[in-house]
């Protein structure tokens, strides 16, 4: 089958490779219909997460068809079941998975020493990710093997074009899971950095769940003018001061919440003295991360507000003005995203047509493009925001 | 070439049979090899500054020798970074140093090993053209192009019954939620 393959730092390839196959009885073969590029792959791409290894196929958000399934999933599944396969590998069994926390199932990551390690506490398995998160192969690729997919899946109706329902994969639950953990009240002023894909989940989702106003901060003209059709006031930060301009919006009082979609890899001014320092110490491996944003949300939040990250950070952090957010009382809600737990109701939300989250999609291309749609989301040329691969 | 990756493949992962076109350009590899070639260069002048003022007949500018291999470092260090564009512009900065300092060589009185020098100016020029290249490819192939005429996407709500419409829900799900 074909499949996109990391290579190596900003390599990746299409790749002729061998078919997956039924490696225990709780597993299912897909045929991928659809699949996407993520911004947390972009990390990857440019190999700021570690354990990467040559060969991995890339690739967390997919949907199929179900073409095989192993003996003890064969109750909840069958072949030809339309699914779309959650980032987070998880068991439905262990005890994280009945909390509901799904994304640090203690049993899916076939790699838990080494998580343990690197973690203290492993985390799920996750598809197409580093090897500290069990190493599966991805779903850029015409099949994909989902472990224990008799609980990793989630079933969608016929009738619903993939792209409304593609990212119930990872981006749509996770917009939502950023701004439902902020607990969002009617009086709420909710700022969100970054408008990349997730940032503009979190802003409907966020207008959905019924803030009183949304903030968007960017520096990509068509991503913010993306973040003003859905509602948000925007602030490009190559223009003005972020924390001038929030406190003008919220009558100096700072936003209430605040939502962290860039993570690791922020671009920020060059004027900006943390900028210049991050960047220094990650290009010598001193820093995994640039926390401009981290930094600047504990600076203009409201005291006893709260801090949603959903942007992937890979590491250590550095000059992280920790005194700042104990004294203010900040809450800190962070985590990769429990996907199954926001599903259900989310699919119910397409179905109505409260939401319709193709509206992200700016390129649709052939598996074979996607090593050039690496680059081209990567450098935000041609105004592209999200990436979707028909293998 | 057999991908050595194949063999810690649990039994049942795909295995590559066949490599595609990569996605680094002409321009990524051509950067690279110039970051590599600035971190060597840099270490031989932290290193050995010694043989090279002999070599160029310039002795006692040894300290300036391996102030600019930390500089070379530097910037070979940044050029293989995904800062490629800074690395390859402080490169190209650099190479301007270097060739007015081996001009200081060229003319220094009673140095026998001008034809020296000349070669070496010879060989950064050279880098210096390829820097230069590098640097236009690099921003050919990754700076953002048609700035100026972007898309707005004013239509693109993601709210099939339209923002307002989005809102009502969410007012009306928290009134229902807080009654």
């Amino acid at each position: 089958m074909k499949a996109l393959v990391w290579h190596g730092k900003e390599d990746i390839r299409c790749d002729r490779v061998s078919d997956p196959e039924i490696q225990d009885s709780r597993d299912a073969i897909i045929k991928v219909t659809s699949c996407a590029i993520c911004g947390s792959d972009l990390h990857l791409f440019h190999n700021f997460i570690p354990a990467m290894m040559p060969g991995d196929i890339m690739g967390h958000e997919a949907m199929g068809e179900v073409v095989e399934v192993g003996s003890a999933a064969k109750g909840k599944l069958k072949k030809g079941d339309r699914v779309v396969v959650p980032f987070t590998i998880f068991c439905g069994e262990c005890d994280q998975c009945r909390r509901g926390n799904y994304s640090v199932c203690e049993r899916s990551n076939r790699n838990k020493d080494l998580a343990d390690k690197a973690f203290g506490h492993a985390t799920a398995g996750l598809f197409g990710y580093t090897h500290l998160t069990g190493g599966y192969p991805g779903g850029q690729a015409e099949y994909l093997r989902v472990p224990f997919a008799d609980a990793t899946h989630i079933k969608v109706p016929d009738g619903i074009p993939d792209e409304k329902l593609l990212f119930l994969s990872d981006i749509f639950p996770t917009g939502w899971q950023a701004a439902a953990q902020c607990d969002i009240e009617p009086t709420d002023t909710v700022a969100i950095w970054g408008c990349g894909p997730v940032g503009q989940m979190a802003i409907r989702s966020a207008i959905l769940l019924g803030a009183k106003q949304v903030v968007a901060i960017d520096c990509v003209p068509e991503r913010l003018g993306m973040a003003e059709a859905g509602g948000a006031i925007t602030i490009n930060f190559m223009d003005e001061s972020v924390i001038e301009r929030l406190n003008e919006l919220t009558g100096g009082k700072g936003p209430d919440k605040c939502i962290d979609c860039v993570g690791m890899e922020s671009h920020v001014t060059m004027s900006l003295p943390d900028t210049i320092y991050d960047r220094g110490k990650q290009m010598l491996m001193m820093e995994n991360d640039r926390p401009h944003v981290l930094r600047e949300m504990i600076y203009v939040c409201r005291g006893a507000g709260v801090i949603s990250i959903p942007g992937v950070y890979s590491g250590l952090v550095d000059k992280i003005p920790f005194g700042m957010a104990m004294n203010k009382g900040i809450t800190f809600r962070t985590g990769q995203t429990h996907v199954k737990r926001w599903t259900d109701d989310l699919l119910r939300r397409i179905e109505e047509g409260q939401i319709d989250p193709s509206f992200v999609i700016t390129h649709t291309v052939r598996l074979e493009d996607g090593p050039d749609m690496y680059k081209l989301f990567r450098d935000k040329q041609d105004d592209c925001i999200k990436v979707v691969l028909k293998p | 070439m057999f991908p050595l990756s194949n063999l810690v493949r649990a039994k049942g992962d795909p295995k590559i049979l066949r490599s595609g076109p990569s996605s680094l350009t002409m321009a990524d590899k051509l950067t690279r090899g110039l970051g590599w070639f600035s971190i060597g260069l840099g270490l031989t002048e932290l290193l050995a500054p010694r043989k090279i003022t002999r070599a160029l007949g310039m002795r006692g500018m040894e300290p300036l020798v391996r102030a600019y291999g930390a500089r070379e470092i530097a910037a070979g260090v940044m050029t293989l970074s995904t800062e490629k564009h800074l690395g390859l512009a402080s490169r190209v900065a650099g190479d301007g140093l270097d060739i007015a300092t081996l001009a200081v060589g060229l003319v220094r009185p009673g140095n026998r090993r001008r034809d020296n020098v000349a070669l070496a100016i010879a060989m950064v020029v050279g880098v210096t053209v390829l820097d230069i290249a590098a640097a236009r490819a690099t921003k050919v192939a990754h700076g953002r192009n048609g700035a100026g005429d972007r898309r707005k996407f004013a239509d693109r709500t993601g709210f099939p019954q339209g923002v307002e419409a989005a809102r009502r829900i969410g007012t009306t799900a928290r009134t229902a939620g807080s009654a």
